[in-house]
């Protein structure tokens, strides 16, 4: 009850200060327009699909969970930001809930994610993209696990280590090898041997799978519930280390 | 309201491929009392914020015991969170953000309903001066404004005891001044209130009681009249003509309130006296009754300084 409301209270607060600049969310959906109109018409005949809706059956999932990927990996900027304003600080004081701290922001980070999806997918429908509603809300549910672990993580890695000027080389030597190795921008299927048994222990080359699955109305595919419970345990995973960092005295 | 046994703290550095131990706070003992004023005073990095942020609970001493505002420290981290407020050093405030949403928000995370938060932000913009700017965002206020909703945001809960860490640093001498009215306004309310500063101005004027840390250590505690007193009392200064300087300290060295007379080269006496008001009209008296006439009198209280320099061996201000 109490982890409730204060959860309610730091998402509302972030969600004021994101709605009171909003041109975040539409920065952070440009790349994956780019890809979408620049990108994706080589798709058809690169992939051999047999049509362009074909094509994006495959692309927009990938599209979508690099977007879920990266949306949450580089939020912790704002918490160094808040750090060093002292407003983290100034919550530590209070009995507000550890978890909530962190609880807060994630929700305003995956709620946001969903908002650019959304984004996206009106846009791919421009291009002839169909998916029944009922898979893609579980698609989005998908998505927002992936964005709800990534954005923990980031968070709990920046009180870890305070400055940007670390944040973002060790944001961006991660998500590098993970992007790669997940298929996002073309299936592993075209992946030589080796390269696909690297990327079976890359989480979100399931993730990506699963929702592929979702997005080709294959629902009976191992492929979704494999990828929605891996994510689901490292999602909880990574919001229980990150709120332990909230938790944890900082110097 | 705070007492603390041993509290103790040290943090481990690293420089280069060295890591070293640096013993912050070394053993700290305190008691302040309700409804004071109670200052904690000493250079950069003698331990004053560390100690600060223990009793605050934003770190975990390594030794020692201490109960804040009834509730202990180590035991009951959370009964003393909901007891005190804590303004830290470096601001506390978001840019994008208003006071009045700053100050709402703040009170609803010590579990206050939003009728009640709201109207509390309210009562408080006013009594620190900050209504006109309510509603407009904080990166737009004047250092001495910022400082006040930071303040307003650490007594929000109407806590027992408020720590305030240097926070008069960076201010202009006018916001500055305000501040201190702001301060002795808390007490007035009945708060404690426990501040660092590494002003001696600052201590004198505005602590009922003072603690000089240096090295992580309480090297000196008491008001600061009694601190002051304990170094030599107090020294008044008589000016006499050298012919009749020799007279007069014969005339004065055999006086009860009179501990040590010195006199100077050129004429004139030191004396050093416990307390100068009283000293100075029976020196008057005295010499006027003798017949010796003096050409100026003048009384030199110690400052804390002066203090500083007895109990560490060195001037606060080079330190």
């Amino acid at each position: 009850m109490k982890l409730a409301r204060d959860t309610w209270l730091i998402f509302q607060r972030q969600a004021q200060l994101l709605l009171r600049n909003p041109v975040w969310v539409f920065v952070g959906v440009f790349q994956p327009v780019m890809y979408l109109l620049l990108f994706a018409p080589l798709l058809k005949p690169a992939l051999n699909a047999p049509t362009q809706a074909a094509a994006y059956k495959i692309f927009v999932p990938g599209l979508l969970v690099l977007l879920a990927i990266f949306g949450g990996l580089f939020q912790g900027f704002g918490l160094i930001a808040e750090l060093r304003a002292g407003v983290i600080e100034r919550s530590r004081v209070t009995p507000v809930s550890r978890l909530a701290l962190l609880l807060g922001r994630s929700l305003r980070d995956v709620v946001s994610l969903i908002a650019q999806a959304v984004i996206i997918t009106l846009l791919a429908l421009l291009f002839d993209l169909r998916v029944f509603i009922g898979y893609l809300l579980l698609a989005y549910l998908m998505l927002a696990l992936i964005a709800l672990m990534t954005s923990a993580v980031s968070y709990g890695v920046a009180l870890k280590v305070k400055s940007e000027d670390a944040l973002a080389p060790l944001m961006n030597t991660v998500a590098q090898p993970v992007l790669l190795l997940s298929g996002i921008l073309l299936p592993l299927t075209f992946a030589p041997g080796w390269l696909q048994g690297v990327a079976r222990w890359n989480p979100f080359s399931w993730a990506v799978d699963g929702t592929r699955a979702l997005f080709g109305g294959d629902l009976g595919n191992d492929k979704v519930w494999q990828g929605l419970a891996i994510i689901t345990v490292l999602a909880v995973a990574g919001v229980v280390w990150a709120a332990r960092q909230f938790a944890r005295s900082v110097r | 309201m705070i007492e603390t046994r041993g509290l103790r703290k040290s943090f481990r550095s690293r420089a280069g491929r060295e890591t070293k131990t640096v013993d912050a706070v070394r053993g700290v003992n305190l008691d302040v009392a309700e409804g004071e004023i109670f200052g904690f005073l000493g250079p950069n990095g003698a331990g004053k914020t560390t100690t600060l942020r223990m009793l605050a609970t934003l770190i975990e001493p390594d030794g020692g015991q201490a109960t804040v505002a009834g509730a202990d420290l180590r035991k009951d981290p959370a009964g003393v969170r909901r007891r005190i407020g804590y303004v830290p050093q470096g601001g506390s405030t978001w840019d994008e953000s208003t006071a009045r949403e700053e100050l709402v928000l703040q009170a609803r995370l010590y579990g206050i309903s939003k009728a009640d938060a709201q109207r509390r932000a309210t009562r408080a913009l006013d009594a620190f001066q900050l209504t006109e700017y309510a509603d407009r965002k904080c990166k737009t206020y004047s250092g001495g404004q910022r400082r006040r909703v930071e303040i307003a945001l650490g007594i929000i809960h109407e806590p027992k005891i408020v720590f305030l860490d240097e926070p008069t640093t960076g201010l202009d001498p006018q916001s500055r001044a305000h501040m201190w009215d702001e301060i002795r306004r808390l007490r007035t309310e009945g708060m404690t209130v426990f501040i660092t500063t590494h002003y001696l101005d600052e201590a004198d004027a505005l602590c009922d009681r003072i603690a000089i840390m240096d090295h992580g250590e309480v090297v000196a505690e008491g008001t600061p009249a009694e601190l002051k007193r304990e170094i030599s009392g107090e020294v008044v200064i008589v000016g006499l003509d050298a012919a009749t300087t020799p007279h007069a300290a014969q005339l004065l060295d055999t006086e009860a309130y009179v501990t040590k007379l010195e006199t100077a080269d050129e004429g004139g006496l030191r004396l050093y006296v416990d307390d100068g008001a009283v000293a100075i009209p029976q020196v008057l008296r005295r010499l006027d009754h003798a017949g010796v006439e003096l050409r100026s009198i003048e009384l030199h209280r110690p400052s804390l300084d002066d203090v500083f320099l007895t109990k560490t061996g060195r001037s606060l201000r080079e330190s």
